[in-house]
């Protein structure tokens, strides 16, 4: 049944190592063939590159440019094609009353300022933290902190795209794209919103970020293999992606209203974390099933991170909760994009199911054959700890 | 008794209330200190300050060991502030039941973090210092702790274990608005009827050099350090940026309704938030101040009152030339000529800028103002800017009824959050 406030999808902007936009991407990842991957740069780490970009398609000042780092960078970028994909970008009124909510951690470091710090101290210093202020304060590039802010991705789109109604961050790995899809679509059914900006972006080229994953050793240190299948591959797992994911949703009404094109139907969102020990972990996830109705869908879009204890909790988990249901593990293609996985899985479910197509294998057995979906489920589960699903639907009515 | 609002939502009460500042922990502390005009601005002995231009913070140096660091810091003051909120309530703290939202601020590893690192990386092998040597004793070693206070999702998942909150943890960043935003996502839910119960919590712990030294770069701190408690000084014609400062502020909030059936003492009622995003420049306001206008505005509406019943408001009142002047300029053009008769003051002209907990804190203060009768004063008001006629209560407290507050919050990157916090009616 059908309600005015239906979330639906009517944007979407997807930036990665496949290419630039929502149409590219699907073409992409219906030819599979095999990740784009750059190998040599970060040694032993393997990372999913940005392909490359003209920026001023989507932030036209070269000024506004300069001001972001790579991450900030391609999330306004990303969140441009989204605006532009659902017919919104230019459009002042709609801009305006538009809320957003972003999926962003933190901002990048001048590795040339920090290894300045590591020689003078390695070479002896009398006073460490004497040595560091001296540094710091003669060498950061004075807007450096605004480039690497979390709040300030967000800012930056309200800077070049005029999206003000309001703003709003969110933080901690894959949660925060969870909570972020979760939050704006709770608003727009509950009546508090009408059309909302929810996404995120990573850089993964940059060591300081490859280095939060690998304190905890989560990284995959022998190359890359489809995320069911990392348990031989040495190291933690996984493979981190650049780019970004960005969703425009709107209540039906809202939609139908401007005679927006609807990719599909987001229901609630489901989300939890807690104790990762299998049992707990399988208790939680079923408690999510439940709420979000995976098991009534007819696919699953997982995006798995492919570290071990957690990828087999969650195969486990579909084996006994969703037998039969193929699902894809569309991290394989893009890479970990970490605060972006879970708005990239809805953006995937519903390029697939307004296409009208299945998303292939992408290259492992794990992988089942598929019919064209009538409706997907999305699962992220966190590699630290967060989990969410939802089910996305196919548009029924106008704007299908 | 009703128990929805003006437009048919359920009515917020606050039932749960915690602090702590550089002035101390807990609410009556605070509360006294904070009323009696003290500072606790000083100067830093956390880490040394030759070369910073700014040597003064608000630190809190009786929370946690220096050693521990900020990420602990962080999450000790959320923890002490949430958890005085939920025994005022009388609810479980360790099974509380109901959603965390939580503004805290942006972490990365720290700089001894970084030096443990290399230093290990040497012993790896590694040869030349750099993130390389410090990669390989990242694969070689243990640094689980790093690992975890690196993690932007860590506090959150740890006060959800502690107090036993319902659900995927948020938390969030909105700049020196966060803590308000953290209070606007609980009365969202609760509007919504996800949550009877929700507890919002705004931290940070987060004052280093390295953060010293990228405020400093955007020219936005206080550089009067020879009298550390008098450079804090919102609306004063000498005032010349913030005061950097750490501390932590929580609510729980619940339907009235719920508040009533389980017969809690409710301390206030959460009536109203509205925000309105900048999109002029990254650390300045629009020259109009049209955002802010709006914020204030949206929050009126949302609360369903007019200026007129605004007996208070609790300044975000930086100290920086830009902010305060900004704030004179959308609160004079919201209320009018009657600006000048409603007093307005500033809590970091004694706590400093408490940044991501700033808007949690000055909520607990406005509430603590409708509670006592009293109005903090805006301390270090010895010259006050001409171009910002404002009453804000210079110096010394005073008494008053006040029935309702409207709170300010406003941050680089174009943020502006206000909420309008109100007595319970009688």
């Amino acid at each position: 049944m059908s309600s005015p406030n239906d979330v639906v999808i009517t944007g979407i902007g997807i930036l990665s190592s496949l290419g630039e936009g929502a149409e590219a991407n699907w073409n992409a990842l219906r030819n599979f063939a095999g990740p784009v991957l750059e190998r040599e740069r970060f040694a032993p780490y393997t990372v999913h590159p940005l392909p490359e970009v003209d920026w001023s398609l989507q932030i036209a000042k070269r000024g506004d440019q300069r001001q972001m780092e790579a991450w900030q960078r391609i999330g306004t970028y990303t969140a441009g094609l989204a605006l532009e994909d659902a017919g919104i970008k230019g459009d002042e009124a709609l801009c305006a009353s538009m809320d957003m909510i972003v999926a962003a951690s933190g901002g990048e470091r001048d590795v040339d300022v920090d290894t300045m710090i590591l020689n003078k101290v390695a070479e002896g210093v009398d006073d460490v933290g004497v040595a560091i202020n001296e540094v710091l304060t003669t060498e950061l590039r004075p807007t450096l902190f605004l480039a690497q802010l979390s709040n300030l991705l967000a800012g930056n789109i309200s800077i070049v795209h005029k999206v003000t109604g309001s703003s709003r961050t969110f933080m901690g790995e894959e949660g925060s794209g969870i909570s972020a899809v979760q939050t704006a679509a709770a608003r727009i059914r509950a009546g508090q919103s009408t059309h909302a900006l929810v996404g995120g972006a990573y850089n993964a080229e940059h060591p300081d970020m490859l280095l939060g994953y690998e304190l905890g050793h989560y990284l995959s240190r022998g190359g890359w293999a489809p995320v069911w299948e990392r348990e031989p591959v040495e190291g933690g797992g996984i493979v981190s992606g650049s780019g970004g994911a960005f969703l425009v949703l709107e209540s039906r009404e809202h939609a139908e209203a401007r005679s927006a094109k609807i990719y599909g139907v987001l229901g609630p969102v489901a989300a939890d974390q807690g104790p990762v020990g299998s049992p707990e972990t399988m208790k939680r996830l079923e408690r999510l099933a439940a709420e979000a109705g995976i098991a009534e869908t007819t696919m699953i879009v997982s995006s798995a991170a492919g570290i071990h204890a957690r990828t087999a909790d969650e195969k486990a988990f579909l084996a006994a909760h969703a037998p039969g249901i193929p699902v894809r593990g569309v991290t394989s293609a893009l890479g970990h994009m970490r605060d972006a996985q879970f708005p990239m899985a809805v953006a995937l479910a519903a390029l697939s199911l307004s296409h009208g197509e299945t998303i292939p294998s992408l290259g492992s057995g794990f992988e089942a054959a598929a019919d064209v979906p009538a409706s997907i489920g999305v699962l992220t589960l966190g590699f630290n700890a967060a989990e969410g699903m939802a089910v996305v639907t196919r548009a029924q009515g106008a704007g299908a | 008794m009703s128990y929805t609002d003006h437009a048919g939502r359920p009515i917020i009460a606050i039932t749960g209330a915690g602090v702590v500042s550089s002035l101390g922990a807990g609410k009556d502390d605070n509360w006294a200190r904070l009323t009696a005009g003290q500072s606790g601005i000083h100067r830093i002995k956390r880490f040394p300050t030759e070369h910073l231009r700014t040597t003064i913070a608000g630190t809190v140096d009786f929370m946690t060991p220096v050693e521990a660091g900020s990420a602990a810091l962080t999450y000790a003051l959320a923890e002490a502030a949430a958890v005085e909120a939920i025994r005022e309530s009388g609810l479980s703290e360790k099974e509380f039941g109901g959603p965390l939202f939580l503004a805290a601020p942006p972490v990365e590893l720290e700089w001894w973090q970084r030096l443990k690192l290399d230093a290990d990386g040497r012993e790896a092998g590694g040869k030349e210092p750099g993130y390389d040597r410090l990669l390989l004793a990242a694969r070689n070693g243990n640094h689980l702790d790093f690992y975890h206070s690196a993690q932007f999702g860590t506090v959150g998942q740890k006060l959800q274990e502690r107090l036993g909150t319902r659900g995927l943890p948020v938390t969030l960043s909105t700049a020196c608005a966060s803590g308000a935003t953290a209070i606007q996502l609980g009365v969202e839910a609760i509007r919504r009827g996800e949550a009877e119960r929700v507890t919002s919590v705004g931290t940070d712990g987060s004052v280093t050099a390295e953060a010293l030294v990228r405020f400093s770069l955007l020219s936005a701190l206080s550089t009067q350090n020879d009298v550390p408690e008098k450079a804090s000084k919102p609306f004063s014609k000498d005032r010349d940026g913030f005061v950097m400062a750490e501390g932590a502020g929580a609510f729980v909030m619940e339907s009235l309704e719920s508040a009533h059936a389980r017969g809690a003492t409710v301390l206030g009622i959460l009536e109203g938030c509205g925000e309105c995003a900048d999109d002029f420049h990254r650390t300045r306001s629009k020259p109009d101040a049209s955002p802010a206008i709006a914020a204030v505005r949206a929050a009126l509406a949302d609360a369903g009152v007019s200026t007129g019943d605004v007996d208070y408001v609790n300044a975000h009142g930086t100290s920086t030339p830009e902010n305060d002047k900004m704030e004179y300029l959308s609160l004079s053009t919201v209320f009018g000529d009657a600006i000048s008769s409603i007093p307005i003051s500033s809590n970091k002209s004694m706590i400093g800028h408490t940044l991501t907990a700033a808007g949690a804190i000055e909520a607990v203060f406005s509430l603590l103002a409708i509670r006592t009768g009293t109005l903090p004063p805006t301390i270090n008001h010895a010259n006050p800017d001409p171009a910002i006629p404002l009453d804000v209560v210079p110096n010394v407290k005073r008494e008053a009824k006040v029935g309702r507050v409207l709170s300010n919050s406003f941050g680089f990157g174009g943020q502006n959050t206000c909420l309008v916090i109100a007595a319970e009616p009688a």
